[in-house]
């Protein structure tokens, strides 16, 4: 599948007299397939809407390359701005104007038939209020006023950051079902969302960044399984049998946590070899559950922004990518 | 094109536009229906009125003159004139000529066409120039502040085009309003002298001459507006450009003005602002020196004069605006929009 946005080494350096040298993008990798809806992942500050604007040509980059439906931008922005819709960042509209005025005046802009005003509105559910101020909207009905704005080209790629913030929970279904209805018709979509349930559900792939580095990339399914820990849960028909079951598999090199019911096991290859195990010791296992892994998992290990019991994370306390792992103040990051 | 139609389909639609246009205009139109509620026509028999109510004046002026004359005498001859209360020689002490004494200072006011309407283009240009400054300013600055510029170069990615197309959408607004209303301006006037003054002595020269300061006046409008629009776009915010007004009155004015004056500097007028202003509009400005005294083959002494033309108006106008423009334009252009 052709590439419809690809980012190599993208990098975003702010200098500042007072907070020292920052670097928001460093070195920044992202490739996203025509036709996918694609999830753009990382934690505040770690460079999402700093690549989004970069690659919109609102942020001049400092190095790097990076292109949109096969056309190098931002050189060539103005070829492609027709077919890429976007929001970036919390939706920001002239707040005296109503929604229906502020599609058709960006319709005029853009040279876009008026009467794809009334077709976004229809879509988005804003049919009915279309005549009301923005001021008087909610952050809901702004973001889908956002959403509006960026579908109102038609675009073949579009990129939403943040599009079910303030959304409620029947506007997130809503939402979800849009993507898919547009990436099914052809259009690819870039989603930077915070709510990892919902890129789970919705994206084919996924990109995660960390500090202004990409730390994984690809379907959402191989990340998961690429983080995968392992973990296997069992239970023995005998709860009086777990110590020696806890001996027997710590014998055999795997890492073994006990619970009054029950034992964890980290870094099982095969399910199976446990239950021959166990059972050349007449231990009769009752259930065995490997742990399935959530996006949600693999995105705290990744970045290192789990929350520990008694500490205040800062913004900037994530991952270093090629260092320990090791969460802690670094470097870069801001800007986002 | 289609840019351009929706800016000022953009301009047009805002409320501050539409609020500040009709504040301008009322003020314009209050200016006019007090000029005509504060002038008459003058007839036959008030011009005759003004002539006795002149000749009363000067009848009691000879009186006065001659008791004051007997009193100095006799206070001269009881020894009393010591007091500087009059001069050595009380033959000093005349009536004015009947002539000095004009009957025009007990006329009504009248509305001469000829020698008052230039004055009244003065106005006409501040008011609209403020209404275009806030309006250019407000226009971008809430554009930049409400994160309508972002959403637009997500359609408009050319910065500079975004930024120019808009300046030339507010220019041919403010034209808009401005050429109507210099129209109705003259009209005004016009019926204004008709009703409640005089329109003789109306020549081709003078119609030219004040066509020519009309066209200065909505220069300084356009200039003003673009001064205004440039400000706020450098700030990103509406409140840059007034805020920047506000500092270069107030700090490098009327602080410039009082530090001129303590320090005893010549024509002092000459760092201010608003006297090129004005000198655009009356073609020329002269500011006299009264520390200085220049004798005249009369004995008079004239104080020294310095003239601030109109052209050199046009050369801090127009240096103003590249400055401002360009450094708007140059931070469109280089800076992150975030």
């Amino acid at each position: 599948m052709p590439a419809v946005l690809e980012i190599e080494g993208l990098r975003k350096t702010y200098k500042s007299r007072r907070r020292g040298t920052r670097n928001a993008l460093d070195g920044f990798d992202m490739r996203v397939d025509a036709g996918q809806v694609h999830g753009f992942l990382g934690p505040n500050g770690s460079g999402k809407t700093t690549t989004l604007r970069t690659l919109l040509g609102l942020i001049r980059p400092d190095g790097g390359r990076m292109a949109l439906l096969g056309h190098e931008v931002p050189d060539a922005l103005p070829t492609v701005a027709g077919q890429v819709g976007a929001i970036v960042e919390s939706p920001q509209f002239f707040p005296h104007f109503t929604a229906r005025d502020t599609l058709s005046l960006l319709a005029g802009a853009g040279e876009v038939p008026a009467v794809r005003v009334d077709e976004v509105l229809e879509l988005v559910g804003l049919r009915d209020r279309s005549g009301e101020r923005v001021k008087t909207y909610s952050l809901g009905m702004k973001q889908r006023l956002a959403v509006a704005s960026a579908l109102l080209k038609n675009p073949k790629l579009l990129i939403l950051d943040e599009p079910a913030n303030g959304l409620d929970p029947g506007g997130i279904r809503e939402m979800r079902t849009l993507m898919r209805t547009l990436a099914e018709s052809g259009m690819t979509v870039v989603l930077s969302s915070h709510i990892l349930g919902e890129i789970q559900l919705i994206c084919d792939s996924v990109t995660i960044i960390s500090l202004g580095r990409r730390v994984a990339f690809g379907p959402v399914d191989e990340v998961l399984a690429q983080h995968s820990s392992g973990a296997v849960r069992i239970r023995l028909e005998a709860v009086s049998d777990l110590p020696l079951a806890t001996e027997t598999l710590t014998q055999a090199g795997i890492r073994v946590t006990g619970h009054p019911d029950h034992l964890m096991l980290a870094g099982v290859d095969k399910p199976a070899s446990v239950t021959r195990l166990l059972a050349e010791k007449n231990l009769y296992v009752s259930e065995l559950a490997p742990i399935a892994v959530d996006l949600e998992s693999v995105f705290l290990e990744l970045t290192a922004t789990a929350p520990v019991p008694g500490q205040h994370r800062q913004v900037d306390e994530s991952m270093k990518v090629g260092g320990t792992g090791q969460p802690g103040p670094a470097g870069g990051g801001w800007g986002a | 094109m289609s840019l351009f139609r929706t800016e000022l389909r953009r301009l047009s639609k805002r409320r501050f536009t539409r609020y500040m246009t009709l504040l301008g205009l009322l003020v314009l139109a209050a200016v006019v229906v007090g000029v005509f509620f504060t002038n008459q026509k003058i007839d036959a028999g008030q011009l005759a009125q003004a002539e006795r109510q002149a000749d009363q004046q000067y009848q009691e002026q000879v009186r006065w003159s001659e008791q004051e004359r007997a009193a100095c005498e006799q206070a001269k001859t009881a020894g009393t004139a010591t007091d500087g209360r009059y001069p050595d020689d009380c033959s000093m002490i005349t009536a004015p000529s009947r002539d000095q004494i004009e009957a025009s200072w007990f006329l009504p006011s009248t509305f001469d066409f000829k020698e008052t309407f230039a004055e009244t283009l003065i106005p006409f240009a501040a008011i609209l120039a403020l209404v275009g400054f806030v309006i250019g300013a407000s226009f971008v600055g809430a554009e930049w502040s409400t994160g309508g510029m972002m959403n637009l170069l997500l359609w408009r990615p050319k910065r500079l085009t975004v930024l120019l197309t808009k300046l030339a959408a507010l220019l041919t607004g403010i034209l808009a309003v401005t050429l109507p209303a210099a129209v109705l301006w003259f009209a005004g006037f016009w019926a204004v002298a008709n009703f409640r003054g005089s329109t003789e002595k109306m020549t081709s020269g003078v119609w030219q001459s004040f066509l020519l300061t009309g066209v200065r006046g909505v220069v300084l409008v356009l200039v003003l507006t673009t001064i205004g629009f440039a400000l706020a776009s450098l700030g990103r915010h509406t409140a840059m450009a007034l805020g920047g007004v506000v500092a270069v009155m107030v700090v490098g004015q009327f602080g410039l003005g009082i530090l001129l004056s303590m320090a005893s500097v010549r024509f002092a007028e000459a760092w201010l602002l608003p006297t090129y202003a004005l000198a655009w509009m009356t073609k020329t400005v002269t500011l006299q020196d009264w520390n200085s005294c220049n004798a005249t083959y009369y004995g008079e002494c004239k104080p020294a004069t310095m003239d601030i033309t109109w052209q050199q108006s046009s050369i801090l106008l127009s240096v103003g605006v590249v400055v401002v423009l360009g450094a708007a334009l140059w931070a469109m252009r280089r800076r992150d929009i975030s």
